[in-house]
């Protein structure tokens, strides 16, 4: 199956090497959502138990996931060169 | 009150959607007279378009601003002329722009190579970064002014607007981050934070350049992030570097390449961060809007005037949160650099003897 696929890319787009680029950025973006949801689980959980502390917990929720956010779009980065340079 | 509101929206969903009824009727009559047929759209090409550098600013198909094109090379010197000269792919006193760069092309036309050409243009990126310095300029000399004459009283006009925002980025940024020197190294700060957020927002107008998103952009800002924290480390930053506290000796050898590795990510990351969060954003939104395009060329234009009103709304929907992310931004990349500066001014403290107390930051 794996073959007529990669045979059908080839001979669409000149090279399979875009198969390897759409995975990659489709994991990227699930690594990305399981790292933001977590972050986003803990902090709901830790406002739920303190609500005054609600405001410095968003804060660093923020700060986190937009960390995390940097290094899914590292991998996205990557993947548009492989695809663009195919 | 909620319903009124909510059977208003839905009797207008039904209005559009029963007038596009009427569109596609009169449509049907038009399809078999086109005599050539079209290439068929290219998003691809479209969002590259949009996302990229040229040299004249496009607004519309048809309306573009000319701006000036100045090339250097040895043998010819400077020369400045307009942008215009160079569109539709013309040949311009032997020079001619491909997909956005400009080679030098002798008589018959091929691209003349060896000719070392330096491109110090007013492009469309450099013209949007000149009209945000002079609105930055604008906007900020306006409130140190009414600063100095409003001296006690309560602010009045744009000083209300930019005040709880200068305040946040001193007291929620600068002085929890850096610790007592934080007023040395707040212009620089404050200078980023509005950079960042005025070019970002800029960029989500249609017509604009993308100009955070241009990678050469925010590696400056990067670089200059580097040079303020690699100047201004303390001895004690050095000395963490080489050798972090609490480390057992033979873990050393692992560690100082680490560290070493890990002075030259912080600027890339924050380079990559900030490029890849505003270009993807601009992707996006250019793909949905594409979608309609694609639709059209594809399956004639009934199908995409039907199909525009949810594209539409969705758009909508991913521009607001491109909103929301032209601020995260701009503070992420701004507190990052506060904790690279506070990393590398802060003062030695004690981290395992008992006795000693964390020194007061802030």
């Amino acid at each position: 199956m794996f073959a007529m696929l990669f045979a059908l890319l080839l001979e669409a787009t000149g090279s399979i090497s875009v198969f390897g680029a759409a995975i990659g950025a489709g994991l990227a973006a699930i690594g990305a959502g399981m790292g933001i949801g977590r972050i986003g689980g803990s902090a709901m959980e830790a406002i739920a138990r303190q609500p005054e502390a609600a405001a410095r917990i968003q804060t660093a929720m923020l700060v986190i996931a937009a960390l995390i956010e940097a290094v899914a779009l590292f991998a996205a980065v990557i993947c548009l060169l492989v695809a663009t340079a195919a | 009150m909620m319903r009124s509101v909510l059977n208003k929206f839905l009797l207008a969903i039904a209005l559009v959607f029963s007038s596009l009824a009427s569109v596609q009727a009169q449509e049907h009559g038009h399809e078999g007279e086109a005599p050539h047929k079209k290439e068929g759209f290219n998003v691809g090409d479209m969002i590259m378009h949009h996302i990229k550098d040229e040299h004249g600013w496009e607004l519309a198909h048809g309306l573009t601003i000319p701006l000036p094109v100045i090339l250097y090379s040895d043998d010819r010197g400077l020369e400045v002329f307009s942008s215009s000269r160079l569109a539709h792919d013309a040949v311009y006193n032997g020079y001619k722009q491909e997909h956005g760069k400009i080679h030098r092309v002798n008589e018959a036309g091929d691209v003349e190579e060896g000719v070392k050409l330096y491109d110090f243009s007013i492009t469309k990126n450099t013209a949007s970064l000149l009209l945000s310095a002079v609105i930055m300029l604008l906007l900020f000399t306006t409130v140190s002014r009414g600063y100095a004459k409003n001296k006690g009283k309560a602010p009045k006009g744009i000083q209300s607007l930019l005040e709880p925002i200068i305040l946040f980025v001193r007291d929620d940024i600068a002085k929890p981050s850096i610790g007592h020197h934080y007023g040395r190294y707040l212009p620089y700060l404050l200078t980023l934070f509005f950079f960042i957020l005025i070019n970002n927002l800029l960029g989500l107008l249609p017509g604009a350049a993308n100009l955070t998103g241009n990678i050469a952009v925010t590696l400056s800002l990067a670089v200059l992030t580097f040079l303020i924290v690699t100047f201004s480390g303390n001895k004690n930053y050095w000395m963490h570097i080489i050798s972090p506290p609490g480390v057992p000796w033979f873990v050393l050898p692992i560690m100082i390449p680490v560290e070493i590795v890990g002075v030259f990510m912080k600027p890339i990351s924050l380079t990559v961060r900030l490029f890849a969060n505003i270009t993807a954003g601009h992707i996006i939104i250019l793909s949905l809007l594409g979608l309609i395009f694609m639709a059209n060329s594809l399956a004639g234009a009934s199908t995409s005037v039907a199909i525009s009103p949810v594209v539409m709304f969705f758009t909508l929907f991913l521009n607001c949160i491109e909103l929301i992310v032209a601020f995260l931004q701009a503070f992420i990349f701004t507190l990052l650099t506060a904790m690279y500066i506070g990393t590398a001014v802060e003062e030695h403290h004690h981290h395992d003897e008992a006795h000693g107390t964390v020194s007061e930051l802030g």
